[in-house]
């Protein structure tokens, strides 16, 4: 009798034990961790940790199991690390995705394997439009909507000659493509230059001086941003032609331009400043954190965790029901660094866009300050592309 | 005809960069037969090192002047505790070392300077403009860089044609084992060139440091180019070097601003925008294999041939 109870015992401790290994929730991250862009992808990954810290590193009570893998801004290594963490560590949701090259290169892998790639930064307008698919969803903005934005400043600035500079690759494109979709005046240049290896900008701003525009257009994300409004100071322009900007100045790259961006005038679908609680909040304690200004790109990351969290939350944990958790993320109700923002049918954001200026803090740091509300619930140009509905 | 004058210094002045780097690749590669990968962290190293020291020291021209003997230092270290094994091997081995060595100075630079990079900042003198061409003020640094370039162009000559170092380094460079044989200590001239290269390279990086600021991986693609200029200069050449990177440099600078304007009369504006940044990528690659066809021992061989 006391022999068959404890064995009853034993076998019900040995079935007890595999509740006890509960399912995880794994979130592959894709982003660039090497190279001089490696202050992105880090500042993107605090941004993202800063959330999951919020969330006490659990959704729905299932623990989080991050997986971080480095594209090194190459789309071959990007594909190869989004194949990797499907393929071997089969996780949940992918996410990151800085440069829209490599999340171009990576979305079939996803797609293909119906697993959820929640883009934090890169807005390539195919995937707006006809590669739009129900397994992706934008956390960021479209790559043609903070120019569109920047170009309806322009306008309204009176600016009727432009020259246009941007590096060659399918963001550089959208940006200028962006621009020139609201801007009303004349475009005198359009350069193209070299990315990721162009570094001296002294051939193109020759041309520039040349061409006497009323005012210089630029997208250099990263390194390239630094050094373009460097060597833009060092031709003497700074003064004379007005440069406007998009994702050029940001937490990162402001530290090393300091003062040579100050004034500087440029659009975004955050700021700093932008006064609302879940805003606030993230702020002041990612400066706590980690000891400066939260990027943009922090911003997105912080976002898209807390809506992969509230699809997790609406499935109660059960990773399988992707038709639940595609729902409850479509409804955008999460906490979000940027107010309020709802997702188009082509999963979107349709959110404001805000002029700022970089200005001096009291610290005597660099930081942005919102001007005024350029586009309300602004939606990207290429939805009516997709064919998705819902 | 200003605009191109204005474009010709701007190629002139990136041509001397690449002169500087090269100048130790062709010096390193000539005389002591080993491929240095590696050429473009010492470029980055001296970078970081001029930016540390100015910004310790706060003074532009002081961090300059105390990177230099650092890099030389650092070159010398590198030398005797790896290069030095590797002489007896093939090119492919000194490949995969090297190229372990860039993996490592960036790693390296990455846990002592953090991965954001850093910039250096011009001192307030060399932030002036110059009007060298009459309506263009044409900015004081790139100028000192063409100085500066020029200079060791000239010091470098000397050095190599008319002191007994310099006799050794062609010496070697024509034929190492007879140069060994007549008993000349060919450890110590090699850690001599090696060091020496180093401080060109370092010179090379706190050159462009200012302009390009500095980022781990900042020597990688400039590492390339200097690689196509000692192939056309030829290898062992220090003329060959300057001959081809003036060459290279202002093809480069010119080719990429007058590109578009050539494509736009050939091709529609969005299709000339789009092919001139891939076609100014190619051109110098173009003109590397053209030179390989005609010339393949370069602009100005070392004598005494070579394998």
């Amino acid at each position: 009798m006391m022999k068959s109870l404890l064995g009853a015992l034993a076998a019900a401790a040995l079935l007890a034990t595999p509740a006890v290994a509960q399912q995880k929730v794994k979130i592959g991250f894709v982003n660039t961790f090497s190279g001089p862009n490696a202050a992105i992808g880090i500042d993107e990954r605090n941004g993202f940790e800063l959330a999951l810290d919020h969330l006490g590193r659990k959704m729905a009570g299932l623990d989080v199991e991050m997986l971080y893998e480095d594209d090194q801004m190459k789309p071959e290594v990007g594909k190869q690390a989004t194949e990797k963490l499907i393929q071997t560590h089969k996780v949940n949701f992918l996410t990151g995705y800085n440069w829209s090259n490599v999340l171009l290169a990576s979305l079939k892998p996803a797609v293909d394997s119906q697993t959820f790639l929640i883009s934090g930064n890169a807005g390539p307008s195919q995937i707006a439009g006809e590669l739009c698919s129900p397994w992706f969803f934008n956390a960021s903005w479209q790559n043609d909507q903070t120019p569109m934005a920047l170009g309806e400043i322009l306008n309204r600035k009176g600016v009727k000659t432009l020259y246009v500079l941007s590096p060659n690759y399918a963001a550089g494109k959208d940006m200028a493509a962006g621009m020139m979709r609201t801007f009303k005046g004349k475009v005198v240049g359009e350069e193209y230059t070299r990315w990721p290896g162009q570094l001296d900008f002294s051939a193109e701003l020759s041309k520039v001086r040349a061409a006497k525009p009323d005012a210089v257009f630029v997208f250099y994300p990263g390194a390239a941003g630094s050094q373009f409004f460097l060597q833009y100071a060092q031709a003497g322009l700074k003064g004379q032609i007005p440069l406007y900007s998009v994702y050029t100045t940001d937490a990162i790259t402001l530290p090393q331009i300091k003062d040579v961006a100050l004034g500087s005038i440029s659009t975004q679908q955050w700021v700093q400043d932008l006064d609302n609680p879940v805003n606030k909040r993230f702020v002041a304690e990612f400066r706590k954190k980690y000891g400066s200004y939260p990027s943009y790109y922090a911003a997105q990351h912080y976002d898209a965790a807390m809506l992969i969290n509230s699809a997790v939350v609406a499935a109660k944990g059960d990773l399988s029901k992707k038709d639940e958790m595609r729902n409850a993320m479509r409804k955008a109700d999460f906490p979000n660094t940027r107010g309020k923002i709802r997702f188009n049918h082509n999963h979107f954001p349709i959110q404001n866009f805000y002029a700022q200026e970089v200005v001096k803090d009291a610290q005597g740091g660099f930081t942005m300050k919102t001007l005024d509300v350029v586009f309300k619930d602004h939606s990207d140009a290429y939805a009516s592309k997709c064919p998705m509905k819902w | 005809m200003i605009l191109f004058l204005e474009q010709f210094l701007n190629g002139l002045q990136f041509a001397l960069l690449l002169f500087l780097l090269a100048a130790g690749l062709t010096l390193i590669f000539g005389i002591m037969d080993f491929v240095n990968l590696a050429h473009g962290s010492l470029y980055m190293v001296g970078a970081y090192f001029a930016a540390t020291f100015t910004r310790w020291l706060n003074s532009f021209v002081l961090g300059v002047l105390l990177a230099l003997p650092a890099a030389l230092l650092l070159g010398v270290v590198l030398e005797m505790l790896v290069i030095r094994r590797l002489y007896s091997r093939e090119h492919l081995d000194h490949v995969l070392a090297t190229f372990g060595l860039i993996l490592f100075f960036n790693e390296a630079a990455r846990l002592v300077w953090g991965a954001a990079g850093l910039t250096l900042p011009l001192p307030s003198f060399l932030s002036v403009f110059l009007e060298v061409l009459p309506g263009v003020p044409y900015p004081a640094y790139r100028l000192t860089i063409i100085g500066v370039g020029l200079l060791v162009a000239g010091v470098l000559y000397y050095l190599v044609q008319h002191t007994r170092i310099g006799m050794l380094i062609r010496a070697g460079a024509a034929n190492r084992e007879m140069v060994g044989a007549l008993g000349v200590n060919i450890n110590r001239l090699y850690t001599i060139v090696f060091g020496v290269g180093a401080c060109l390279a370092a010179l090379a990086g706190v050159m462009a440091a200012p302009i390009l600021t500095v980022q781990i991986g900042m020597g990688e693609n400039i590492l390339i180019l200097a690689f196509v200029v000692i192939v056309i200069g030829g290898i062992g050449s220090v003329r060959g070097a300057f001959a081809a990177s003036i060459i290279v440099g202002v093809t480069d600078t010119v080719g990429r601003a007058y590109l578009p304007e050539i494509l736009r009369l050939i091709l529609s504006p969005t299709g000339a925008s789009t092919a001139a940044p891939a076609l100014s990528a190619m051109f110098i690659y173009l003109l590397m294999a053209s030179f390989l066809v005609v010339r393949p021992e370069g602009l100005f061989p070392a004598p005494g041939g070579r394998k």
